[in-house]
């Protein structure tokens, strides 16, 4: 093949003269081709181009230019925009030829289009009309063309404009038509999921479609859907089975063939279908075992694409429930792919082997020869991918090899990404497997000098937390402390400069906190070291910020030294060391200060900081009473700016009987936040009281805004690790593995190799296999980090910690302090008066189902002489069915038992501890109520719920920490949940972690799922007030959905059905015509406007959101659907 | 999906390429000069396939190159396309060119830029595979070509007059 492109650039000369078709290639293009060729600079490139580009604008500018002359222009500036020039004065014309030109300028057009905007981009508004207009057009090629783009570029808000075109085009008697708009409206799929909901039946035909090529484009989508959610497809599986028999039988036209095997692509996608419909679903597994058993038998011929088809059987065979005999031929499989001298083929069985050792460690055994070649192998690729599966085989046994063998590579490694990458995984497996210390310690110094400041940050904050929280063991915490000491002021006495910023940072904390545990150094010589990388040129500010307040830290008594260096400091040009150096030598004279400030080896969590500043009392009550205006927190600020844009931007909004906004803040606004504008009082007296009284609730402060203080955290240590010899097992299982591959004869290399071989894949014999690379991968690490239940924030909060000290103003923490006064904070009601008794399982069984139903009726009853009309049934199926736990209806608060609820659902339970949710649809906020029910006979302590969800903002919320829960007792806590940008669904995810007994923390993770549907609320007005707010709003969309049929006027009852569902207000039925309305919580409102229009109802929403009515029409559609 | 597609020579020349995802102006000259140093320092006889530098995004995306004589036809797609499957449509796009252009060479590339487009168009259609039959592509650029030499002809005759 590689003769194809033999012709060169040499050949160039005689190339033109033997061009016949001068029609072709225009005299301008190969003039620029021909001129670029002869440069030999980027420079006089550069040059060049700016001439070409001067003459072309003015071309295109002037009249006489031709459609032909534009064509050609188009396809130069597609070359200079190639090479990276910029030609968007062409752009416009880009989109002129496609709208005016004949079939073949339109192809141009079209083309530069593609190449040269993007989806955002605002002419494509300018493209819609040309492109309805060829989507009707009879001309084969234009449809076509116009498909092409659509997929290629559309924007968002205009995909409802050719949609009904493109679904039309379904049916369409060209099988090419339909293939381009079934994948056109994947790509819509991608773009918009809610706009294409209806037409799923439509991609089921598809599917079905008697040319192959429509049903092989179909597979997109579904691949795609079943990703997403396997379960609902589960029906298809007999399909995609029959299809892939039909394909290996040869049924398909030769056509499709490809080196004589049967539609190759088609394959790989069916099979990748079929292992994620049959991941974890043995029945469905069943149906498929046969097939996959005839792939594996039919790929025999030696060509790459039989291999790839291979590897994807092999990949199902593994995924899926699995089959003794399957899962046999798929290992030999992996090993002729491992064994191949094709290098391709030895990367995928390295790959699979990667992949299937989590479920088989064996796999691994069987080829520890080949993979230890392929360590050594020239390919980077290939080494990359071995040492990813070194990786996943790693346990307490072979972690030093495999990490010795890693740091070689990285060493001589000089690519960014696999750097950042790798060094990630050597840290990751140092802290979970580290045998000793000094391992331990002298693997980071590595990991910090080779991944340097390329490192991500939380690499070093891991570490230095590591440090500074330690195990349960002060001695042992103590000893690796000390060896890291010892360790760093080695590396300082060497050569200093050539070391990353990071490293430095790491050890100039570590020394100013710990070097005091090393007796036997001088002080002196550990400040004259430190000293030293300060006049480094190389270190950079932040560094030497760093080192300065290390050197703060280090206790008193070498005053003439600190003080030497402050006041060589003082004159520093920046400020910041400047007031380091200041502080510094203030410190450093008043070691009775210094004492204060700096208490030695007080445990981290014994810091208090007065979170309500109440020393700057006297000074804000002075401020005031001399006239200041009062502080107001930049959320609160922010507010009121966007309040002052709500009311230039809509001017109608304020015609209104709810007058949205202005409601919305004063609900919002907490009793402390107005005490504080209306009082003069400074803000801090109130909570004072509050944070005074305990601890405790400054953590709840803290917690809200995701920035962990330590208390919770060390709370939270897990037991006590292992001793660190403990963690390397007798060799026992070293000889079981060289057991398993006996090689007789061996050749010194050979013998090295072997070596290799039984440390690395030492521990994966059968007996450990299970433990360690079983699906639950986590063994015990050796190094155990704290839980952390808010990944990020928690170690931007050590790094805060760690640095607190040079940059003791830090805005974060104040500012979360303040944040966290505003906050609702009551101290949690544990309710001991609605205890459980505990439920022996059938005698109290149906007095519970009676209590059930009672429950219900009161719900209902209750809810029916409320403003608003429905308990809604919950729009998403809850996994879990309602618990035997819908008694706890009865805990809530009585000021909260006239609102709209939903049913109790059981969130999750573990021995101790029950949890379920309720919520409860307050006009202004979602408040998400958590059950905390205590199981056990015994008093829970230290209960602490911490919830997260990215799209929602939590305005509120009380009872997340509880001290101590009685014996079957249960606790709420409140959530208020706002959303300020609508999404179909939002999933939440949290934590709650107790002690059962002290020192022993356990933590429950929960998740669950929300809907729009639970944030609308109805939103009354008068058909007047509808009208006008009608054409004050900008968003709209249309759409047609099912009309319900089944009872006396199909309007009424669909609108009926879709208030039930969603809370909305119907405000007027006339005739043929409905309005209805609702809006988001307290802000923005959407308007929907329902006409019958035959079976269909024709709706047309409108909001000043953007996304909201795309939102609501996908749960009209859903709710329409599960009627 | 396939994230984007680069053809370039020996000299890291870009000879086409076209992107599936959206990316500033310069990020695309900064891909195309990362992908070409990335893939000009691998040696015959290693395998094709590459993890994506940086900028393309990192471990989740691949490359999957093959060099002819003159040049690297370069594919960037996610996990979620087969490696060897993509290795063969490569195979596929090459030896259409090849067909479409009668024994394709490097300056059928730059010369007949929007000719290559429209056939990749026929194969890869935003971003995801169409076609991976050699002679159903033909079919339909040969359509397209039909209408051309009709124009042309039209074009040329009036021409010829003058």
């Amino acid at each position: 093949m590689s003769d194809v492109v033999e012709k060169t650039l040499t050949a160039l000369p005689g190339l033109f003269d033997s061009q016949t078709g001068a029609a072709k290639i225009t005299n301008r293009l190969r003039q620029l081709v021909k001129s670029i060729t002869e440069l030999t600079s980027k420079h006089e490139e550069e040059n060049l181009i700016k001439q070409e580009l001067c003459a072309m604008k003015e071309q295109v500018s002037s009249p006489n230019t031709s459609m032909k002359q534009m064509r050609e222009i188009m396809v130069r500036a597609m070359y200079c925009e190639m090479l990276g020039y910029d030609a968007s004065f062409t752009y416009i014309h880009a989109i002129k030829l496609a709208q005016q030109g004949g079939v073949l300028e339109k192809r141009v057009g079209y083309l530069a289009v593609s190449l040269f905007l993007n989806e955002g981009h605002e002419l494509l508004l300018l493209l819609v009309n040309t492109v309805l207009k060829d989507l009707q057009s009879t001309n084969l090629i234009e449809a076509c063309m116009a498909l092409t783009v659509v997929a290629q570029v559309f924007p968002k808000d205009m995909i409802p404009a050719v949609l009904p075109l493109v679904e039309d085009k379904l049916s369409h008697p060209k099988e090419i038509i339909r293939r381009k708009a079934v994948l056109a409206l994947y790509k819509f799929y991608l773009i918009a999921p809610n706009q294409v909901q209806h037409i799923h039946g439509k991609f089921r035909k598809a599917l079905s479609d008697r040319d192959p090529g429509v049903m092989a484009s179909s597979l997109h989508i579904y691949l795609q859907l079943i990703r997403e959610s396997p379960d609902s497809y589960k029906d298809l599986t007999g399909s995609f089975v029959t299809i892939l028999k039909q394909v290996l039988g040869g049924k398909l036209p030769v056509d499709f063939n490809y080196h004589s095997v049967p539609a190759p692509w088609l394959q790989i996608q069916l099979l990748r279908i079929l292992s994620l419909l049959g991941k974890e679903d043995q029945s469905t597994s069943e149906l498929m075992y046969e097939v996959l058993d005839e792939s594996l038998r039919r790929a025999e011929m030696n060509h790459n694409i039989t291999y790839a088809i291979l590897y994807e059987c092999v990949k199902a065979v593994y995924t899926i429930h699995p089959k003794v005999e399957l899962l046999e031929k798929a290992a030999r499989c992996i090993g002729n792919f491992v064994l191949s001298p094709k290098i391709n083929l030895k990367y995928l069985g390295l790959k699979a082997l990667t992949y299937v050792v989590q479920h088989d460690a064996k796999l691994a055994l069987q080829h520890q020869m080949t993979i230890i070649e392929c360590l050594d192998h020239s390919d980077f690729t290939i080494k990359r991918e071995t040492l990813e599966l070194l990786f996943r085989i790693t346990n307490a046994q072979n972690v030093t090899v495999i990490v010795e063998k890693m740091l070689d590579f990285l060493r001589g490694c000089n690519d960014e990404h696999t750097i950042i990458h790798l060094v990630g995984k050597v840290s990751e497996l140092a802290e979970k497997f580290a045998p000793d210390n000094s391992w331990f310690i002298q693997t980071m110094n590595c990991v910090f000098s080779i991944g340097g400041d390329l490192l991500q940050q939380d690499v070093p904050n891991n570490f230095l937390r590591l440090l500074a929280e330690g195990s349960e063991s002060k001695e042992e915490d103590d000893q690796l402390r000390l060896y890291a000491v010892e360790s760093y002021l080695t590396v300082l006495k060497g050569h200093t400069s050539h070391l990353p910023q990071c490293f430095l940072q790491v050890m100039s904390w570590v020394l100013g906190e710990y070097a005091h545990l090393q007796g036997s150094v001088d002080r002196r010589e550990v400040i004259r070291l430190l000293t030293q990388l300060l006049d480094q040129r190389s270190v950079s500010s932040e560094t030497r910020v760093w080192i300065l307040s290390a050197l703060t830290k280090i206790p008193e008594g070498q005053t003439d030294l600190i003080l030497d260096l402050a006041e060589r400091l003082a004159s520093s040009q920046d400020t910041v060391l400047r007031q380091q150096a200041q502080e510094l030598q203030h410190l450093s004279q008043d070691s009775q200060l210094h004492e204060w400030v700096l208490p030695r080896g007080a445990p981290w969590d014994a810091i208090e900081v007065d979170s309500s500043l109440s020393f700057l009392d006297g000074f804000v009550s002075e401020a005031l009473a001399a006239g200041a205006a009062p502080y107001k927190p930049p959320h609160q600020r922010q507010e009121e700016l966007c309040e002052d844009r709500a009311l230039n931007l809509e001017p109608y909004s304020f015609s209104l009987p709810v007058s949205l906004s202005s409601c919305s803040i004063t609900d919002r606004q907490s009793p402390t936040l107005l005490s504080v504008s209306s009082g003069l009082s400074g803000n801090s007296t109130e909570l004072s009281q509050k944070a005074g009284s305990s601890t405790l609730i400054l953590e709840g402060v803290k917690r809200v805004w995701g920035k962990d203080g330590y208390l919770p955290q060390k709370e939270a240590t897990a037991p006590l690790v292992d001793e660190p010899s403990a963690a390397v097992q007798p060799p026992v299982q070293q000889e079981a593995a060289e057991r398993t591959e006996p090689r007789p004869e061996l050749s010194t290399r050979n013998q090295d190799k072997q070596q290799l071989a039984s440390s690395l894949f030492v521990g994966l014999g059968v007996g450990s296999s299970v433990s360690l690379l079983g699906k639950s991968e986590a063994p015990p690490p050796r190094f155990r980090k704290k839980p952390r239940p808010h990944e990020s924030s928690s170690s931007s909060g050590t790094s805060e910690k760690s640095s607190d000290s040079s940059c003791r103003s830090s805005h974060n923490t104040t500012d979360s302090f303040l944040y966290g006064s505003f906050l609702e904070e009551e101290p949690a009601t544990s309710k001991s008066a609605f205890d459980h008794t505990p439920k022996s399982t059938t005698a109290n069984g149906l007095s519970q189902n009676k209590d059930t139903k009672e429950d219900k009726h009161t719900n209902t009853s209750q809810i029916f002489g409320g403003d608003m009309v429905i308990v809604r049934p919950s729009t998403i199926q809850d996994k879990h069915p309602p618990s035997e736990s819908s008694d706890l209806t009865a805990l809530l608060p009585a000021d909260l038992k006239d609102l709209p609820h939903s049913d109790v659902i059981s969130l999750t339970s573990d021995p101790s501890l029950s949890l379920s949710s309720c919520r409860l649809f307050r006009d202004e906020a979602l408040l998400l109520l958590i059950f905390i029910s205590n199981c056990t006979e015994t008093v829970i302590k230290d209960i602490a719920v911490q919830l997260t969800c990215e799209e929602l903002k939590t305005a509120s919320l009380r009872g997340n920490i509880v001290d101590c829960l009685e014996a079957r007792s249960t606790s709420v806590c409140h959530y208020a949940l706002l959303m300020d940008d609508p999404h179909t669904n939002v999933s939440f995810t949290g934590t709650v972690s107790y002690q059962t007994q002290p020192g022993h923390t356990n933590t429950l993770p929960f998740s669950g799922t929300l809907s729009t549907a639970d944030f609308i609320r109805p939103l009354v007005l008068t058909t007047e007030e509808y009208g006008k707010l009608w054409l004050s709003l900008s968003h709209d969309v249309k759409q047609n959905l099912k009309l319900l049929t089944d009872a006396g006027d199909p309007l009424r009852t669909t609108l009926n059905a879709l208030k039930d569902a969603l809370q909305l207000h119907v405000v007027d039925i006339i005739g043929s015509e409905g309005i209805v309305a609702c809006r988001l919580l307290s802000s923005a409102p959407c308007l929907l406007h329902c006409r019958v229009s035959g079976a269909a109802l024709v709706m047309w929403l409108r909001s000043p959101h953007p996304a909201l009515p795309d939102c609501i029409l996908y749960h009209c559609q859903r709710a329409l659907a599960h009627r | 999906m396939i994230k984007a597609i680069l053809i370039f020579n020996n000299h890291g020349k870009p000879r086409m390429s076209k992107f599936y995802e959206h990316y500033t102006e310069d990020t695309e000259q900064q891909i195309i000069r990362e992908t070409f140093h990335l893939v000009s320092k691998r040696d015959e006889n290693v395998c094709n396939f590459l993890e994506g530098g940086l900028l393309i995004g990192g471990s989740e995306n691949k490359l999957i190159y093959r060099h002819y004589a003159t040049l690297y036809f370069v594919f960037c797609v996610d996990s979620s396309e087969s490696e060897l499957g993509i290795l063969d449509l490569i195979q596929v796009f090459v030896e259409t060119l090849d067909k479409c252009f009668e024994n394709v060479c490097e300056l059928d590339l730059i010369f007949h830029l929007d000719k290559v487009h429209n056939i990749l168009a026929e194969m890869v259609m935003g971003g995801m595979v169409l076609e991976t039959n050699m002679s159903e592509i033909i079919t339909q650029v040969e359509a397209q070509g039909k209408m051309e030499k009709s124009e042309t002809f039209v074009f040329q005759c009036p021409r010829q007059d003058r």
